[in-house]
């Protein structure tokens, strides 16, 4: 009885559950944004947007696949340009889902059970946008099916030493085992939409896709289990995706890429930017939908001391970058660190120095983590600021590398900044449909939470 | 709360889902297969000519050497296809009257050239050479086949890039003596393997990390 004290003495705002709810309302609530009939204005205003980004893409992608991709500002000896630049910023806000499903579920935070399912779909569809650059980016995306060693009749494989082969299982292995886990976590709930929609054809859709879940002793049993087993796959994953994104810049020779300290530094960045991302996806659902009992005040702070914590890590690699340049005596290190803080780029480098280390420290304030929208507001200037991160490092190092005959600054064309925002897009649509058709907050995983599933677990015990 | 589905969707479930594993391999398997079956290369499919001319009769039967008509084979990287007047060196004399030789005639009376059906056409983005092949020892036989037993010809290989690798990465396997470039069924006096290497040396070809550069065929 220890614990369920220790719960009602609890301040409000450390709760990660409001008070009140039973196992009832926990489900009537979040069901009911699946099975309704009606669609807040919001959900129609930001599919509106993103569906009209998606046709952005398309038509971007179309003339793209006419024309070539020198469509896109990409000349020598830039490129890679926006499409890897996205490319890094999309895989890298998929982290946070994974850090949220995979490393907080091993290490017991509960927490995380109301806000894993949607930071999960978040994943999948970062990783559909991040895939898109670099198969758009060959230039002749049809033949995708290169980048894979299968047996062809051109006698030839992908080179294995290139980290950007890596690349490609790095990548596909991520997105298969997000996927996995995502559908996994979703049977339970599947089953229980499946048992109270009224309408024929989505019961039958559920039904399909909860295969034949019952909730038995031993469909839990399979399930814990099987939860297990994919979080122990995907927890490695929220390390190595990144470091191996990391390797196709520290891999070369290029001034200004060639850094030990690239892989945590990334893996730091990603997971920054994903938190961001929960957080820009997380307030507004959160008061539209009047989730604030379920997503609540300590889900915000939680994440936003997370994101304090990753900023100050890329703060520190911001700091030794620039050390390492200076230590090691390196003149094209340098030269390319300078140019880079005060050379063409140097908008772009002071914004998101502004960006990813100065605006951020506000969040050491509680005042201003128990505030949505300041924190709404922040980690949109995360997310822009993280964009411009991996814009500085790729552009500006290639476009004044150890030749300054060839020095040339890249110029972004409207091409470039249609997929760009497409994929935003893409995004949106994906995640407001998933916001429509599944249910955005585990079900099951939060009725764990209320105190009433701990009396009873304990008296079984 | 009644049943959504009847009791055997639970085998067509597992089916699907076990099945998935062994349709994807099939369908993978059949498209490699596909790929480099005749019905994708067109080898060993024998083209319909103008003229049925056979090299069969030409070559098998008369024992005409292969450069008395494609004369520039050793200059050029085209293997030229010979003009009518080669023909009519011997045509004007037999079978003059011949009605299948009629187009040719016609062709020699006109100067209208005859327009054969291409049969070994490498892709345009592949830089070939006949003359470097035929001087470093590749006879005609290796990459055409036993065009003397081809009545009417047909490309003898599937000319994808494994095709070309297999030579270019062990090509003592496949040289011979010069003088014997143009003989069909060619035999070596000898171990291959020696003479192969000895012939390496000889004629001085580049190694295999030269002959296997993306930029020696795709220029």
């Amino acid at each position: 009885m220890a614990d369920e004290r220790e719960v009602a003495e609890r301040p409000a705002s450390r709760r990660i559950i409001a008070p009140g709810y039973t196992f009832g309302t926990v489900t009537d609530q979040i069901a009911t944004v699946v099975l309704t009939r009606r669609t807040p204005v919001f959900w129609y205003i930001s599919f509106g947007v993103g569906f009209a980004l998606l046709l952005v893409f398309l038509w971007s992608v179309a003339v793209l696949l006419a024309k070539g991709v020198g469509i896109w500002g990409i000349r020598t000896p830039v490129m890679w340009g926006f499409a890897i630049t996205n490319f890094v910023w999309w895989i890298g806000i998929g982290h946070a889902g994974t850090l949220i499903s995979a490393i907080l579920l091993l290490l017991n935070q509960r927490w995380r059970n109301s806000i894993n399912r949607f930071a999960e779909a978040m994943t999948l569809f970062a990783v559909a946008c991040a895939g898109m650059f670099p198969l758009l980016h060959l230039g002749r995306p049809w033949l995708f099916y290169w980048l894979f060693p299968y047996p062809n009749t051109m006698a030839v494989q992908p080179n294995f030493r290139s980290p950007l082969v890596w690349d490609v299982f790095a990548v596909s292995t991520y997105a298969t085992v997000s996927l996995l886990f995502w559908f996994v976590g979703l049977m339970p709930d599947l089953a229980t939409l499946r048992d109270r929609t009224q309408n024929r054809f989505a019961r039958a859709a559920y039904g399909i896709l909860a295969m034949g879940w019952r909730g038995s002793a031993r469909h839990w049993s399979v399930y814990e289990t099987a939860t297990l087993l994919l979080a122990g796959l995907a927890t490695p994953l929220v390390l190595s995706v990144h470091t191996v994104v990391s390797f196709d810049f520290t891999i070369a020779i290029v001034p200004g890429w060639h850094s030990t300290f690239f892989p945590p530094y990334f893996v730091a960045g990603a997971i920054y930017s994903g938190f961001a991302m929960v957080l820009a996806l997380a307030i507004p659902l959160r008061s539209v939908y009047g989730l604030e009992g379920l997503i609540t005040a300590r889900h915000l702070d939680n994440s936003a001391k997370i994101m304090l914590a990753t900023g100050l890590i890329v703060a520190y690699a911001y700091m030794l970058e620039t050390f390492t340049a200076w230590y090691s005596g390196d003149v094209y290190e340098q030269s390319a660190l300078w140019n880079r803080m005060t050379g063409p780029y140097a908008v772009c480098y002071g914004a998101l120095i502004f960006c990813n280390i100065l605006a951020p420290q506000a969040l050491w304030f509680k005042r201003i983590r128990s505030s949505p929208a300041l924190l709404f507001v922040s980690s949109i200037v995360v997310l822009v600021g993280m964009w411009l991160e991996r814009y500085v490092i790729i552009v500006s190092s290639l476009a004044q590398d150890f030749m300054p005959s060839s020095w040339s600054i890249f110029q972004a064309t409207r091409w470039d900044w249609g997929t760009y925002l497409g994929t935003i897009g893409l995004f949106l649509f994906l995640f407001f449909v998933f916001i429509r058709l599944l249910p955005m907050i585990s079900i099951f995983e939060v009725r764990t939470l209320l105190p009433q599933a701990k009396v009873e677990e304990e008296a079984q015990g | 709360m009644s049943q959504i589905f009847h009791r055997s969707t639970n085998t067509f479930a597992r089916i699907t889902i076990y099945g998935a594993v062994f349709i994807l391999a099939f369908l993978t398997w059949t498209f490699a297969e596909l790929d480099r079956s005749a019905y994708a290369t067109r080898a060993t499919q024998a083209r319909e000519q103008p003229v049925p001319f056979s090299h069969a009769h030409h070559v098998g039967g008369i024992g005409i050497d292969c450069r008395y008509c494609h004369t520039t084979v050793e200059r050029s990287s085209f293997a030229n296809i010979p003009p009518t007047k080669t023909c009519m060196n011997c045509h004007s004399q037999i079978w003059n009257t011949s009605p299948t030789l009629e187009p040719v005639r016609a062709s020699f009376r006109t100067g209208q050239s005859l327009e054969w059906t291409r049969v070994n056409d490498l892709p345009d983005f592949v830089y070939f050479n006949h003359s470097i092949h035929v001087d470093k020892g590749i006879g005609c036989e290796s990459c055409h086949g036993r065009v003397d037993r081809m009545p009417l010809t047909w490309q003898e290989h599937s000319l994808e890039m494994n095709w070309c690798l297999d030579c270019h990465r062990h090509p003592e396997k496949h040289l011979r003596p010069r003088e014997f470039i143009t003989t069909m069924g060619y035999l070596p006096a000898g171990d291959q393997e020696e003479i192969g290497l000895r012939l390496v040396k000889e004629y001085k070809i580049q190694d295999v990390r030269v002959l296997t550069s993306c930029s020696t065929c795709h220029r």
